[in-house]
């Protein structure tokens, strides 16, 4: 970590700033928030952006920027959540298929072939409809959608692993599947799930906001940017409304991704050389 | 040429597999989800008609068990029959036909500006490696990436519509326009086919914004792309050799290291293509683009499966297409390449 930072990656410090200032703010938004995120004040509505309302006001004539501060809880959780859910079950079900190999892998590999042929964003509506719109459906529904990808690294990174000479070994030694998984193979796949982790946590919260900004995941009156992003539509004179959670899910998610492309450029022999 | 052709039959046999791997999720699906299929999958008008029930009944096989009624789906589907959605009662084929024009449309012409404007981006970071140039470009394709397109659709929609008045706010043609009818559905093809040169212009005007939106996303990967192949490839000898023999610089890039480093952009930009597509269910939204990301969003939250089915097909075997198109494409540029 230490060697990380001390690289000359701008954008990669600018992406630590950025999620980390997000993360806090997400942790201490209810006690930072200056006016109260679900206080309707119908008089009150599509203020412009002023000193008493920084981000002005929406329809119902709620401080934005209170909304857009309390709404990071919910946007990064779900992002956050959903890449951990499906790099747990992608670690689990790919270690099993490529440790295991034989018929086992390949019925398990086409399963998870089957999902991935779907088109995703329509697996996830069509998930978060049936179930009804909520925010664990639709964490649910990205789930579904997601886990075949870390799945398949998990089981490629197992099969070219457990031929190493240092797995034969420590199976002489007589070392059981599950302690060969785990102290063995498992930490020495990390990096690349990691990488590929920190690259969707990015593309997870521009989901989960899509799927919101859809009616499919957060119900109001829960802030959450994507569905104040579609508070916007049809008030688009009223700029404001959608324009500052719009640039939030932009922040946090290209922060991440600074953060992925760092750590992938680290972690990347080949464009090391310099 | 044996080999190509070997190569071509297991990948039809593979959109085989896909279709059947696609129905089977939605029939589950659509057998999982609590209701009545009779219900589900007929409107109100056509249930109060006790015959037509009993027909649909019959076609479907609703009252044989499960793994038959599959059967019969699968049979229906692959005579061509993808059922009639709930929602607008029309053939779910019908449907399609008449929504894929403008998404097809939409998503050439996005696919072209990602391309453009991806490789001209990802040449300029890597020639100017670690300089603000460098930042600038790398910035603006991670922007790509990063930008909620929903969000990005209505900004601009704002600026360029609602604010400043240079581009129309939607559709594929303005208001007072008739829908051109017949010919390939695709606006700017058809009018330059009958020489309709206004539709041209107009069709292409209302294309201009989406598209920009639509392609942003897959300009980043292929910035992104290209310049990291571009920085592999240029460190290696025979690019020194180049540069030793005293070629200028810009002459190492174009005619020695570019071809080579644009060959797994290629694979990027099938990505990018099927990318493009889950885009597009936000995009038309915005856009009021009468297209099949409309039709998808619309089928998917009134759950009507016999149009998720057809739609989710119709993406599916495009992906497919999309990427034996680049299996090609690798073979004809990497003459290395072989297909076994």
């Amino acid at each position: 970590m230490k060697q990380l930072l001390k690289q000359k990656n701008v954008l990669f410090k600018l992406g630590l700033i950025i999620c980390g200032l997000w993360i806090l703010i997400a942790i201490f938004s209810p006690v930072i928030t200056p006016q109260d995120p679900l206080a309707q004040n119908v008089a009150n509505r599509f203020q412009a952006p002023s000193v008493a309302n920084w981000f002005g006001t929406d329809e119902l004539g709620r401080d934005v920027f209170s909304r857009v501060l309390l709404g990071s809880r919910v946007s990064i959780t779900a992002g956050l959540v959903t890449v951990c859910i499906t790099i747990f079950l992608g670690i689990i079900y790919g270690g099993i298929a490529g440790y295991v190999g034989g018929v086992i892998d390949d019925i398990m590999m086409r399963l998870s072939e089957l999902v991935s042929s779907f088109p995703p964003l329509i697996l996830a509506m069509v998930i978060a409809a049936a179930l009804g719109p909520s925010i664990f459906n639709s964490v649910f529904a990205m789930t579904i959608i997601w886990w075949p990808n870390y799945a398949r690294l998990m089981r490629s990174m197992v099969i070219t692993l457990k031929e190493n000479e240092y797995i034969v070994a420590s199976r002489t030694l007589g070392a059981s599947h599950l302690r060969i998984l785990i102290r063995e193979i498992l930490p020495n796949s990390i990096g690349p799930l990691f990488v590929m982790a920190t690259l969707d946590i990015g593309n997870a919260i521009l989901t989960f906001a899509g799927l919101s900004f859809l009616g499919l995941g957060t119900q109001p009156p829960t802030p959450e940017w994507g569905s104040m992003v579609a508070d916007g539509v049809n008030n688009m004179n009223y700029w404001w409304i959608s324009t500052f959670p719009g640039i939030s899910i932009f922040l946090m998610s290209i922060g991440a991704n600074f953060i992925g492309d760092g750590l992938r450029d680290y972690l990347d022999p080949k464009l090391l050389k310099e | 040429m044996g080999n190509m052709v070997k190569y071509l039959m297991r990948r039809l046999l593979l959109v085989l597999f896909l279709l059947i791997g696609v129905s089977l999720l939605v029939f589950l699906i659509s057998h999982l989800v609590p209701s009545d299929p009779v219900a589900a999958n007929m409107s109100t008008q056509a249930m109060s008609d006790p015959e037509a029930v009993e027909v649909y009944k019959a076609k479907w096989g609703l009252d044989k068990p499960l793994y038959q009624q599959y059967g019969i789906y699968l049979k229906n589907l692959l005579q061509g029959d993808l059922g009639t959605s709930i929602r607008t009662g029309n053939p779910v084929i019908e449907d399609l036909k008449q929504f894929f024009p403008a998404t097809l449309e939409l998503s050439v012409f996005a696919m072209i500006i990602a391309i453009v404007f991806g490789i001209l981006f990802g040449v300029i970071s890597a020639v100017h490696r670690d300089k603000p140039l460098d930042y600038i470009f790398r910035t603006v394709s991670i922007a790509g990436v990063s930008v909620p397109n929903f969000w990005f659709a209505l900004l601009m929609l704002f600026l360029f519509y609602a604010q400043w008045g240079i581009f129309p706010g939607g559709g594929r043609v303005g208001s007072r326009t008739a829908t051109p009818s017949g010919g390939t559905g695709l606006y700017i093809l058809d009018g330059i086919t009958s020489g309709n040169w206004s539709l041209v212009g107009e069709a292409f005007f209302h294309l201009l914004l989406p598209a920009l939106v639509l392609g942003f996303f897959t300009m980043g990967l292929i910035a992104r792309q290209t310049r990291s192949n571009l920085l592999e490839v240029t460190s290696m000898d025979y690019i020194r050799t180049a540069k030793a023999k005293g070629l200028p610089a810009g002459k190492v890039i174009s005619r020695h290291a570019l071809g080579n480093a644009l060959i797994p952009v290629i694979t990027v930009m099938g990505m990018g293509f099927c990318n493009l597509l889950g885009g597009m269910v936000f995009v038309e939204k915005i856009f009021s683009w009468p297209g099949i990301g409309q039709y998808a969003y619309l089928s998917a939250t009134t759950l009507d499966f016999p149009a998720i089915c057809g739609v989710s097909l119709l993406i599916a075997v495009i992906y497919v297409v999309i990427n034996l198109i680049i299996d090609i494409l690798y073979g004809v540029i990497d003459p290395r390449v072989r297909y076994n």
